[in-house]
């Protein structure tokens, strides 16, 4: 049924933006992380 | 008490003599608002039927744009000169140049909405056909809401990057409820559609909820320099 | 508490998934919209997840004013953003939602225009943190959170008074709800609230970090200056 594809698009958009933002922060930490290692040697 | 209105009442002539000796700013605005009534005209076609129904909201838009322009330069005379500093280390009360700036920006934007207003009323052969006189209050505290917050932001914003759009920026979202319930009052009157006290009655709200947290909280802002 | 985050992100990994499947297999479908309306349970704990984000982000903001903490003013950046994200997903979940069920996107349904009232505000509260530098970026963005969330009940009033004048379709849970629904809403509300405190932990970590590395990069900038 056509409906469906739109509760798959809702599911789907919501775990999009989720990743995408706790990708950004996991990023930014390990990059942070990087950086502490070089400032403390 | 008296102090408080008389510093503001000295920075306000101030402001009012200063502006009214190099009257380029305010020309300029000026134009600007009629700039604002004539591409509204051009794009929303006055002649159709939808255009008088929707005169109300886009009265208001072009009040905001109006009075984006007028509140950037709220404080610029102060930052060319070093006046805040004065002000942070002077035992004034801060209040007194918050309220000089607001009812200086009310003034200035009110004359504007004086520019635009019968141009709208010409352009698009505006009839309120609901009770008029209640365009005054809408007015009055439609526009004292965009200006108290408008005043405020422009403060804010002014150790900010890119000055100018922070302001609108800030203004705007917070602004919502106040341009929605102006727009929906004015159309009210405009088209005798019912009553637009609930609108009326929430701007003031609006108003004094929004005073009072200016006033409270500009002394932390101009610290906060 | 370092070593029970990766436990906690597990757990909240399983609840999410559980009540992911319960809101897709187990909830009964309804009646009227079908399975569509399965929608209903990311989208309605997603909003209450954001509003209490921005109570929190308040909450911070006042502690913050009144005592000049760096931890609450963490809270209150970390708050605000995590609030936005959840924010984004109720404003694309919703739309989402009301095409195949009333034919249009939008609405100027209470829970959705207040969502992007509050979206509007909170981003910002964001860009004023991100464009202002001075040292006082802080208070002026704990000014501007009051400000918020002063206007929150009057933007829910115009809002409310609106829709009274021009009638619109309510996105989803107008009237009273079947229990079995309820529970599936109430476990997912569970498991996003877990889910907003988990990324809020590891981003106000971030933070800590990021305040950290900053301030030992000024320390051997001066180093570097008086030698």
């Amino acid at each position: 049924m056509n409906a469906i594809r739109f509760l798959w698009a809702a599911y789907v958009a919501t775990w999009l933006i989720h990743g995408l933002y706790i990708g950004s922060v996991a990023r930014r930490y390990s990059r942070l992380r990087q950086r502490t290692k070089e400032l403390r040697k | 008490m008296s102090s408080l209105r008389s510093i503001t009442l000295a920075t306000l002539t101030k402001d009012i003599r200063l502006e009214w000796r190099s009257r380029d700013a305010i020309n300029s605005m000026l134009f600007f608002s009629l700039l604002v009534v004539v591409i509204f005209s051009f794009s929303f076609d006055p002649n159709a039927e939808e255009s008088r129904e929707i005169a109300g909201g886009l009265i208001w838009v072009a009040f905001l744009f109006a009075a984006v322009v007028a509140l950037n330069q709220t404080w610029a005379r102060e930052l060319r000169n070093q006046v805040l500093d004065a002000y942070r280390v002077s035992p004034a009360p801060a209040n007194a140049l918050f309220v000089a700036k607001a009812l200086g920006n009310f003034i200035l934007v009110t004359l504007l909405e004086a520019v635009m207003a019968p141009l709208f009323m010409i352009f698009y052969n505006l009839r309120a056909l609901g009770p008029a006189w209640q365009l005054i209050p809408v007015a009055i505290l439609g526009t004292w809401a965009l200006v108290v917050n408008g005043t405020f932001f422009a403060a804010m914003s002014l150790r900010t990057r890119s000055r100018e759009i922070m302001l609108p920026l800030l203004l705007f979202p917070i602004s919502i409820p106040a341009v929605q319930s102006m727009v929906e009052a004015t159309r009210i009157i405009l088209a005798g559609d019912g009553s637009a006290r609930f609108w009326i009655v929430l701007l003031l709200t609006y108003d004094v909820v929004f005073t009072t947290a200016c006033l409270a909280l500009f002394e932390t802002i101009l610290q906060a320099e | 508490m370092k070593r029970a985050f990766p436990i906690l992100a597990v757990l909240t990994a399983l609840l999410l998934t559980y009540s992911t499947y319960q809101a897709l297999v187990v909830a009964p479908t309804e009646r009227t919209m079908g399975d569509v309306q399965r929608i209903f349970y990311y989208h309605v704990p997603s909003a209450w997840t954001a509003f209490l984000l921005f109570v929190v982000n308040l909450v911070a903001s006042v502690i913050y004013l009144t005592r000049k903490s760096a931890k609450a003013d963490a809270v209150a950046l970390v708050s605000a953003e995590v609030g936005v994200v959840f924010c984004t997903v109720v404003l694309v979940t919703g739309p989402i939602w009301a095409r195949p069920v009333w034919g249009i996107w939008w609405t100027w349904d209470l829970r959705l225009t207040l969502t992007l009232v509050l979206w509007l505000i909170y981003v910002s509260y964001l860009v004023l943190r991100r464009f202002s530098d001075s040292s006082q970026t802080p208070k002026l963005a704990a000014v501007l959170a009051i400000f918020g969330a002063l206007d929150v009940p009057l933007v829910y009033f115009s809002i409310w008074f609106f829709r009274t004048q021009h009638p619109q379709p309510v996105i989803g849970g107008g009237g009273s709800l079947d229990p079995r629904m309820l529970h599936v809403l109430l476990i997912n509300w569970l498991a996003f609230s877990c889910l907003a405190f988990v990324v809020c932990c590891w981003r106000y970590r971030l933070e800590l970090l990021h305040r950290e590395v900053e301030e030992m990069e000024s320390l051997e900038a001066l180093r570097g200056v008086t030698q």
